[in-house]
């Protein structure tokens, strides 16, 4: 019996080479990206998608060229809020100039995401054919010169962990809560991640503040994390609350 | 033993044979489906890559757009469009066909479609 390590042949599929040569796509398309920024909440409907989109727009209102990489393949909602005309080829552009590719461009209007394979063993590999799928995102999209990369990102973690082994380092993260102690338990895990991953927190988004949800999970957030609530918004903000994020 | 050679007989499993240069004796490692969708998840080409990945090529291969069938000589006409715009050209299509309430998209429903939509070249 012999094992792999014996083989004498030269590696002639070179699995190291084209793994090595994936990561240099991805290195050299985003060489003109100065800031990768992923948000995160580990809680769905909190508002990543409204955050980021209307980040964007503000920072490319400002003058920054922005790209935003919608990484929820199985919700795509980035191309309704940044209004991309729908046949665009990637990276579409949207509302104020901002870049942008989504799985939304890929799919036939409301279809959900699926992949060919054999169906009963789905759930083992469809978590890699959607990690192949971000790796082409970051890797096969002529982003061009970037002040900032936006990404946003699914609920759980998964996205995230997939992302830093795809980009080689952890990216910047800024996350976004609601006001209840439900979304910040849930938050709290993502940045507990993203901190064990190295990731700079940029800080923390609290999203529909109001009487509708009660708490104060950005301040709790913040303490625990040593992080800036770096906004407050409201349901319905007017344009300006953007603007005033330091993020710049 | 040897690399000899990578088979994909095309019901989504996968062949390799390795060879001994001395006695040339064969033995072949075969992969069902999952391990073979695990394995093209990653992008790579089992025996080597000879030309450069393309763009897209997971998404643009593996993504199932919803919408109508694609027949088989339609599918192998979509498949010498440029892949950074197969995806794109695919749903153009695909929504085409849904409007019309049409089930299959055959290469004859591409060529009423390209002509309605001005859409040559595609
Ligand atoms: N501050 C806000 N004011 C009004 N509507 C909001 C606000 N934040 C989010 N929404 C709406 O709430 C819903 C959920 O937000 P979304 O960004 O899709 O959440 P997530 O991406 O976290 O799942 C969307 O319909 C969105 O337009
Ligand atoms: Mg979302």
């Amino acid at each position: 019996m012999r094992t792999y390590h014996q083989l004498t042949d030269p590696d002639r599929s070179g699995l190291a080479d084209q793994i090595g040569a994936q990561r240099r796509r991805v290195a050299e398309q985003l060489a003109g990206v100065q800031r990768i920024v992923a948000v995160m909440s580990g809680k769905g409907g909190v508002g990543k998608s409204y955050v980021t989109a209307h980040l964007a727009r503000s920072l490319a209102r400002s003058g920054r060229a922005v790209g935003v990489l919608d990484a929820d393949f199985n919700g795509p909602t980035i191309p309704a809020l940044l209004q991309t005309p729908p046949e665009a080829a990637a990276p579409a552009i949207g509302l104020d100039g901002v870049k942008c590719v989504s799985m939304g461009h890929f799919l036939t209007d409301g279809a959900p995401l699926s992949f060919t394979g054999p169906p009963a063993e789905g759930f083992v590999w469809r978590g890699a054919m959607e990690a192949a799928a971000l790796r082409e995102f970051l890797g096969d999209v002529k982003w061009g010169p970037l002040d900032f990369l936006v990404l946003d990102l699914p609920p759980g973690m998964e996205r995230y962990l997939a992302l830093c082994d795809i980009l080689g380092a952890p990216p910047a993260v800024l996350t976004v809560t609601i006001p209840t102690a439900e979304s910040r338990d849930a938050v709290r895990r993502a940045m507990r991640a993203a901190v064990e991953r190295g990731s700079d927190l940029l800080g923390i988004v609290e999203n529909m503040v109001g009487p509708q949800f009660p708490g104060t999970a950005g301040d709790d957030l913040a303490r625990e994390f040593n992080a800036p609530v770096i906004a407050r918004i409201p349901f319905n903000p007017s344009p300006s609350v953007w603007d005033e994020i330091p993020l710049r | 033993m040897a690399f000899a050679e990578r088979e994909i007989p095309g019901d989504g499993t996968l062949a390799a044979t390795f060879k001994c240069p001395t006695c040339g004796r064969v033995i072949a490692m075969l992969t069902n489906p999952m391990e073979t969708q695990l394995v093209s998840s990653l992008g790579v080409e089992i025996g080597g890559r000879t030309v450069p990945a393309e763009p897209f090529e997971t998404i643009s291969k593996a993504v199932v757009t919803g919408g109508p069938a694609w027949s088989s000589d339609a599918q192998e006409r979509l498949s010498r469009v440029p892949s950074f715009v197969r995806g794109m050209v695919k749903k153009i299509y695909g929504d085409y066909a849904k409007e019309r309430g049409i089930t299959e998209i055959t290469p004859a429903v591409m060529d009423t479609a390209r002509a309605e939509l001005g859409l040559e070249g595609m």
